[in-house]
């Protein structure tokens, strides 16, 4: 250490600049900053190559809207995306109408009802933990095997909804156990001290406070079910039209921009596809986040 | 704390207490034995808690206090391994008997705790949660309830044009006074309070004695404190513990003055705790 000051002054400068924590807020900042700058390009890129393909000049130069980009039949001439849109909106319904309610319920369970420690719990948060680091496409195998072909669905919505919905659900599961887990004790003591079974303390105290946490959770889903396409190759096809029963072949959103990619034929109208798939993520964001804002100031 | 000081017997054996035949007895506790697993936690409990008084519980940290207060409205019925045998009776009836409706007990004996804990909604859904949760959905009387609960806790003045602003948003002296109406809307017959002013500013902890000694013509009040000035100050009766032992229990006035026990002789004069 180097000997102190003895000025006792207190002005700037008057003592040897901190080179670590110098170092230390500019490699913050830096690592802040190639963060941004890396998920800032990605975003543009894919709309300075997806943008202009949503408008067209005809003979005479004036700029057009390519509005047959969603016409309501895909066409290989149109290469719309209509059909995808609407069944990854239909996709990401269901497979959340399936994991939401599973995940929420199991995660109350684990956190409100369930003997802390007990068996069941280490054995199911083990499962889960394993479960959320597997890769894709072996949900999407088993799916095949299970929903397409032992239970007999085909390929299908529901079948790639089912899939995805065993997914997502370990996310869920345990975020909603751990968002329950987080609330304070005493919220649980105060309504039990005036009189409230555990049932009441459970919906109308615990889960309101903890509905940020599984909201995040289910945040997280919409965007894994979005962007899946392996496991969905395998459980609900490729076919390029408008699900009209549960049990129809579908291909969503991500799926159309892999088939488009990988046929070659039209790069153009897949980052078109990507720019939708990105717009559709954040509104379904934006519309669950403001559902759950009203369910939880309802308590 | 002092080893001998603690194993020394006091002169003379502690007398039992007996609330005077004039006034009604709430609690009657006999032969009480509590165990957290093995932990004996409270040995042998025998005492009568008398009706519209204000009883205060005092002793050195970890000597079942605590433990005592929240049995009497089972809220250690949420500790999976604490174990009580013996009796405590209110007005006459066992509250661990199989038949007890906990639910029903805990609204007749209230409770307010030591951090104040208001739920994270509006000071008006605070008050109106209990009474909700027993049936009442009539506007207009919820409303009559806020307003007499609120009244009654002195905090309605303050609040009375915020009633829809977050519980969270008013200082710890209100939410405890807030706390006390929530508790209070529920119409018990007795509210436990266990340190509830230990969070608290010495302003905000004299209004909440001048409270205390306001509900107690209405109320069944038990309340443990660390603050031998705040026994002194707010109650009618004192029982002493140490160790889980219930080792005293007399008026205020002449335990503090003229306490029968060594150990409580040493611990009001500051020896230990």
């Amino acid at each position: 250490m180097k000997s102190i000051d003895k000025s006792n002054s207190i002005r700037k400068g008057s003592a040897p600049p901190h080179t670590g924590s110098i170092a230390f807020k500019f490699v913050t900042y830096l690592c802040a900053a190639l963060t941004i700058f890396a998920l800032a390009s990605i975003v543009i890129y894919i709309f300075v190559q997806g943008i202009p393909n949503f408008f067209f000049y005809d003979e005479s130069g004036a700029l057009h809207f390519k509005s047959s980009l969603f016409d309501l039949k895909y066409t290989t001439d149109n290469v719309s995306m209509f059909h995808a849109i609407l069944n990854t909106v239909y996709m990401t319904a269901l497979a959340l109408l399936i994991s939401v309610p599973l995940g929420v319920f199991g995660g109350i369970y684990l956190a409100e009802y369930a003997k802390p420690d007990s068996k069941l719990v280490k054995v199911v948060r083990v499962t889960s933990e394993t479960l959320a680091g597997l890769p894709s496409i072996i949900y999407g195998l088993f799916g095949m095997l299970f929903f397409v072909n032992a239970i007999g669905w085909g390929f299908s919505l529901l079948a790639g909804a089912f899939t995805l919905a065993i997914m997502v659900l370990p996310v869920i599961l345990r975020q909603t156990e751990e968002s329950l887990l987080s609330v304070p004790r005493s919220y649980r003591e105060g309504s039990l001290a005036l009189g409230a079974g555990k049932l009441r303390t459970t919906m109308r105290i615990v889960l309101p406070v903890a509905t940020p946490g599984i909201l995040a959770a289910v945040l997280l889903s919409i965007g894994r079910i979005v962007g899946e396409t392996a496991a969905l190759i395998y459980t609900s096809g490729i076919v390029a039209k408008v699900c009209v029963s549960p049990l129809d072949s579908g291909r969503t959103l991500a799926v159309h921009l892999y088939q488009l990619q990988q046929e070659g034929l039209h790069l153009g109208e897949a980052f078109a596809v990507a720019v939708v798939l990105l717009i559709v993520v954040v509104i379904m964001n934006a519309v669950s986040s403001k559902a759950a804002k009203k369910l939880s100031s309802k308590g | 704390m002092n080893d001998s000081m603690l194993k020394e017997k006091g002169s003379v054996a502690a007398e039992a207490f007996h609330v005077e035949s004039s006034q009604n007895v709430k609690f009657r506790i006999s032969n009480m034995d509590l165990h957290y697993g093995t932990f004996h936690a409270l040995k042998n409990i025998n005492m009568e808690v008398p009706e519209q008084m204000v009883t205060a519980f005092i002793g050195p940290s970890g000597c079942g206090k605590s433990t005592l207060l929240k049995s009497l409205n089972r809220m250690n019925d949420l500790i999976p391994e604490c174990k009580i045998t013996g009796e405590i009776l209110l007005d006459g009836q066992n509250i661990y008997d199989p038949s007890t409706d906990v639910n029903l007990l805990r609204k007749r004996v209230g409770m307010v705790f030591q951090k104040p804990n208001p739920f994270p909604m509006s000071i008006y859904d605070n008050i109106a949660y209990g009474p909700r949760t027993h049936g009442i959905r009539s506007r207009a009387k919820l409303d009559e309830i806020v307003e007499k609960s609120l009244t009654d806790a002195a905090l309605f003045e303050e609040v009375k044009d915020d009633l829809n602003k977050s519980a969270m948003s008013i200082s710890g002296g209100q939410q405890q006074r807030l706390c006390i109406a929530r508790c209070l809307a529920v119409e018990p017959d007795v509210i436990l309070m266990d340190e509830p002013t230990s969070a608290l500013d010495p302003i905000s902890t004299s209004r909440i004695e001048d409270l205390v000694l306001d509900l107690k013509k209405q109320y069944t009040i038990i309340i443990v404190t660390h603050n031998m000035q705040q026994a002194t100050r707010i109650s009618d009766i004192t029982a002493f513990f140490l160790l889980g032992d219930m080792i005293e229990m007399a008026p205020t006035a002449n335990l503090f003055a003229n306490p029968k026990d060594r150990r409580t002789e040493n611990y009001i004069t500051g020896r230990f705790g």
